[in-house]
Formats: C-alpha cells, structure tokens, sequence
C-alpha cells in the first residue's frame, strides 16, 4: 500500500468512508502552534535578512544633524527585536517537539539509522533527478525535506541564534546575560570581526536553503501527489484527485 | 631584600615625585583616592618583584611605546624597577654579562618574578629563525617561564601571533600561550598597546601582588572591556546613518563615522577611544582613518583594512561573506530554475507519450 500513515494522535481529519479506506484521505499534519510559528518564523527571518543586510552594508548617508537621525540605531533595533522573535519562536518550537503530534518532531531529527528513510532518500532522489513519475506520499516531509530541514532550517537558524546572541552580548557588554550565555561562541571563531563575517554567512545560507525551500513547496504542491502550501495553512495534508 | 620605595629612592626620585606616582597610578588604574595610600604602603613595604622582559620575534614597538608613557613620572619609576633586571634591548650590560644577570635572576627569585615576553617564538626550522644568545628563542622563553610567577605577553605579538605569524607564516611564529601553558599570562595585546595600559598593567601587577583581572581571553578587564566603537566619539553618527564614503568626501570633513571605510572599532578591544595615543592627544580615529583592529587576533589576514566586509580564507577561496553566500544562494536559485523548466519539459513529454499510448490502444 502507498500510504503509511503514522500521526501518533488520532487526526481530526474529515475520515474517509469505510468503503473508501484503501484510498489516500486527509492528515492532520501541522497542528495550529506550528502554523502560527511557521508563518511569524517567517516574517521574522525576513525581517532579520534585510536590517541584517544593511547592517553589514549600510545605507547611503542621512544628510542633516545627527541627532536628527537613527537610521543605523534603527535597523539594529528592529534585527533584535524580530531576533529575539526568532529565538523564543525557535524555543517555543522545540516545546511543541516535546508535546506536539509525531510530525512536529520531524524538524528536529534525522532517522538515519532506518532502512525505510534511505529507501524513500533513493526514491526522492529518482523523482527530483526525473527518473521517477511518482512523487513522495505520506502525511509527513519527504525525507529529503528532512535532511534540508535538519541540516539547512535548523542548523543554519542555531547557528544564527548563537552567532547572533554573540554579537549582542559584545554591544550589551562583558557581564551582560546575552555575554555571560554567549561569549565563548566568539574565541570559537577567532575574534569578532570572525563572528560577523560567519554570521553574514550564515544569512547567505538561510537564503540558499529559503529559495530550495519554496521552489520545493511549490512543484511538490503542482506536480506531487498531495497538498504542501495549503498544509501549512490549514493543517491538512489532503490528497489531490 | 629592598623594597620599591628603596629602589626609587635610590634611583634619585624624590619622596614628593613617589607620591605623585602614587597618586597618578591609583587613577590611571581607575581606582578611588582612598587606594593611594594603600598604593603607597605598598610600594614602601613590600620587596620588590623583578621583571624580566624577553624580546622574541618582533619590531620592538611595544618597548618603544612603553617608553612613552605619558607621565615622565610614570616611566621614569616602572623603568627603574624593570631595567635593573634583565631586558636586553633596554638595559646597559650586554654578551655574556647580560645573560649573566639573567641566570643570576632566575636563581635569586625563583618562582618569584615576572616574566614579559615581547614578541613570540618561530618554531620551524628548530626555531632557528630568532636566535638570542645563540640559542633559539623559544628555548630562552621556556627556560625563564619556568620559574616565573606569572607571564605578560605585550602586544600583538605575543598575544596573537601579529605579523610574523601572519598567513602563511613562514617561521610559523606561535604566541606566548600557545607554547607555555602552565603559568598564568596576562595578554596585554595591541600592535603596540598604549603606553598608559602596559604601564597601568605592570604597576598593578607589581604594587598589588596580584595578577589583574582577566577576560576571557585574558587580557585585563580594566583595559580591554570595551570596544573602541563603544566609546568612539563618532558613534553618534554612526547611529544616525552618517558615513565617510571616500576619505575625500564631504562626510569626512564633517567627521562622520569611518565603519564604511572599513573601520574596525566594532569588532576592536581596546583603550584607544578613552586612554587615547601620546599622551592622550589623539587616537586613530580623531585623525580622520578607521581602526584596523590592531589589537585583535588575526588582524593582518582579514582582508583590505579599508573594507567593511573582511575575507574568509581556506579552501583556496578569498572573497567575503556576499561574494560567497550571494554566489551560493544564486547557485541554487539557477539550480531551482533549471530543475523546474526541465520538470516541465518531462511532464509535458510523460503527457505526449501517454496520449500517444492511448490512441493506439
Ligand atoms: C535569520 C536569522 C538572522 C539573520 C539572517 C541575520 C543577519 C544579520 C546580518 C547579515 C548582519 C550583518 C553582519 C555584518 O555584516 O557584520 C547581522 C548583524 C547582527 N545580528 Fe543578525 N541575523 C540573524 C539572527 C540574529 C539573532 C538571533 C541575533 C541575536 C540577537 C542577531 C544579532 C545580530 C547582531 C548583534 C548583529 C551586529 C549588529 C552590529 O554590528 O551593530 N542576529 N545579522
Ligand atoms: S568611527 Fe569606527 S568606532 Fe567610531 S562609531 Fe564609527 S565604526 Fe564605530
Ligand atoms: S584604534 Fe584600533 S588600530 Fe588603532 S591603535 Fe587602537 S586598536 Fe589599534
């Protein structure tokens, strides 16, 4: 049979008939703490690329007094205002991890030790490489999804979350609780000019996986089998006829 | 044994004058007027510690700030403690007899002086590329270490690596705690560091008996807690928006911040914005050119001193974080292009076939 389903919870999908069961139905996949996070990580991370952009590459000159402006002391504000968004939504994220269906633990690991994940990992391949007419099925992320979401999503935003907190704690200073925390990650690189370049970096990467990421979404959502972006708003994840 | 004041008094120096020392360095140190007499107790009653000062692989321009030192005062007292020992670029002996004096030293104060260490040792080619008295450097520097008390690593240099250990590295010199890692060392970095902190570092060393304390890194917290950025008197502009775009624009004659041009303040650890240069007259940035970051590790490999965005190296790559993160980012943005136009391409032929299949059934 195509489908496993494996929602640890009972979904609260629409069930199929009886009569029908053979056939793919709707999954309640990402639970409405997921969504909402989802989209706020969103408009969080965007918010962090440009400030973050200019921060780096500033604006041209404000003309006028200086105490007329705040420009820089702006963006900078704003990139740690949505920063601190960003952390505590990724905090947040994890706890739903813990309490959450079994979909929500998919971000935060890899089961590599399985024979069916790199079964399905060569059956993804063959349908991103064309081979294959048949897209992935199941409620959850395709497990080349995972390895993106696991080694790209998730390490690229830890790393950006330590990076960053670093860099905070060198602007609120030695004793500072974001130092205190953070601090060491700073000799780790070097000095800080380091931690910058590598926090510039990590952005870069951020983007790279974000362009996969909905190119991704968008051809699984027209040329796979099931619904993606309208998961992500509604929670189901529905067959499409 | 003598005490401090002994050894001032003998050197000429007035009671008067050792006050005032006394009082100048309970400031300098940022400590309230009740710690001068405590200052000057100490100096009148404890027995003098020696320093001896090594010179490895460096330019000397650590010595020869630390003979600047603002206050005549100042320096003419911390170097009469410290050239009646053994420092081989400043001291009258020479040959054998300065070699001499540092054995005698060793033996007469083990495990009770203070080691400063100018420069670092090269430890390629045996250590052959910096030879003192006939042997490796590095042999030198073990040897003293290993009776010290404690280690200051002046400067860049000693700290860091500085130029001599900038890439590749030829005589692959290596700073002072990357070879002795048994004693406590003090990073006094900065290429050089400011008069009034190797002063400040070594008066507070010797009066108090005690290593000061030290950052992470371990260099002296009163000293290097702060960015340059953090004090910079430019840093309302740099809040603004206002930038200097060319050394030769209008920005620069209105003293704009320098961070376009490529200055480092913040990402520096430094007294340079509060303690300033020569006696407090001016600092890098007063004189219209950013920080370089002179006092932080690595500064020589970071690319243009003039670039706000510094070089990654390794892998043979060179190029900053936009030239590499927009090339990655534009890679799979072309990747995600091309994989599209060619899933369109397959499906529209999967069709073609299929169609074709089904007429002829
Ligand atoms: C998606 C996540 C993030 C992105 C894309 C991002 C992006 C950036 C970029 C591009 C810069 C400029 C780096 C430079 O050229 O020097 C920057 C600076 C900075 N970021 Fe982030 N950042 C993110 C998350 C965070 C977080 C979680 C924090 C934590 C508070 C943070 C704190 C900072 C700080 C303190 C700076 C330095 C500001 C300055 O130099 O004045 N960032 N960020
Ligand atoms: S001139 Fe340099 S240290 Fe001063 S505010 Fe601008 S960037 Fe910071
Ligand atoms: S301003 Fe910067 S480069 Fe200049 S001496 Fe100070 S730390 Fe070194």
């Amino acid at each position: 049979m195509a489908i496993e389903i494996t929602a640890s919870k009972p979904a609260a999908a629409p069930q199929a008939t009886a009569a029908t069961a053979a056939r793919p139905r709707s999954v309640y996949v990402y639970e409405a703490p997921v969504r909402i996070w989802h989209w706020v990580n969103m408009l969080a991370i965007l918010v962090l690329c440009v400030t973050g952009y200019f921060i780096g590459k500033p604006l041209p000159t404000q003309p006028g007094e200086a105490s007329a402006n705040y420009l820089m002391g702006t963006l900078r504000f704003v990139h740690f205002t949505a920063a601190y968004v960003f952390a505590i939504g990724l905090l947040g994220r994890i706890y739903w991890a813990l309490v959450g269906n079994a979909f929500s633990r998919e971000l935060f690991y890899l089961p590599v030790f399985t024979r069916s994940f790199w079964q399905e990992v060569v059956a993804m391949l063959k349908w991103y490489a064309l081979i294959s007419r048949e897209g992935h099925t199941g409620a959850g992320h395709n497990p080349l999804a995972r390895i993106a979401m696991f080694g790209m999503f998730l390490f690229g935003s830890l790393f950006m979350v330590f990076t960053g907190f670093a860099l905070y704690g060198e602007g609120e200073q030695a004793g500072s609780w974001a130092d205190r925390l953070f601090g060491w990650v700073v000799p780790l690189f070097g000095q800080p000019q380091d931690v910058h370049t590598w926090h510039r970096l990590g952005m870069w990467y951020l983007v790279a996986f974000i362009v996969f990421h909905i190119y991704a979404s968008i051809r699984e959502d027209i040329m796979g089998r099931e619904t993606v972006i309208s998961t992500m708003v509604n929670g189901y994840r529905s067959p499409k006829e | 044994m003598e005490t401090f004041y002994e050894v001032m008094r003998r050197q000429g120096i007035t009671r008067r004058s050792f006050l005032k020392y006394c009082a100048l360095t309970t400031t300098s140190l940022g400590l309230g007027p009740a710690f001068m007499p405590r200052i000057a107790h100490a100096m009148e009653t404890k027995p003098r510690t020696p320093v001896l000062w090594l010179h490895g692989l460096e330019c000397t321009c650590c010595s020869e700030s630390f003979i600047r030192s603002a206050h005549p005062l100042v320096k003419d007292v911390v170097l009469s403690m410290i050239s009646l020992d053994y420092d081989d670029t400043l001291m009258a002996a020479a040959g054998h007899q300065a070699e001499a004096i540092l054995e005698e030293v060793m033996a007469k104060y083990k495990g009770n002086y203070i080691l400063a260490v100018e420069g670092n040792p090269p430890l390629n080619q045996d250590g052959m590329s910096c030879i003192i008295g006939g042997r490796p450097f590095v042999e030198q520097l073990k040897r003293v270490s290993k009776d010290a008390k404690a280690i200051i690593s002046w400067g860049s240099c000693a700290s860091w690596g500085c130029v001599q250990a900038a890439r590749p590295n030829p005589t692959q010199a290596t700073p002072v705690h990357k070879v002795i890692t048994d004693k406590p060392i003090i990073k006094v970095p900065g290429c050089p560091p400011i008069a009034e902190v190797m002063t400040g570092v070594i008066t507070y060393m010797l009066t108090f008996d005690r290593i000061p304390e030290l950052d992470r890194q371990g260099r002296p917290k009163m000293f290097y807690s702060q960015r340059i950025h953090d004090k910079c008197y430019r840093r309302p502009h740099f809040d603004a928006g206002q930038f200097v775009e060319s050394f030769d624009d209008e920005g620069a004659r209105r003293g704009y911040c320098l961070y376009k041009v490529g200055c480092k303040g913040p990402t520096t650890y430094n007294a340079c914005s509060t303690v300033r240069w020569n006696g407090g007259t001016s600092f890098p940035i007063q004189a219209g050119h950013g920080c370089i970051g002179c006092s932080e590790e690595g500064f020589w490999d970071k690319g243009s001193f003039y670039d706000r965005l510094t070089d990654v190296h390794g892998f043979g790559i060179e190029a900053n974080a936009d030239q590499i993160g927009g090339a990655m980012a534009g890679v799979v943005g072309a990747a995600a292009a091309a994989h599209a136009a060619a899933s369109v391409l397959k499906r529209v032929a999967d069709k073609r076939a299929a169609d074709q299949n089904q007429t002829v059934a």
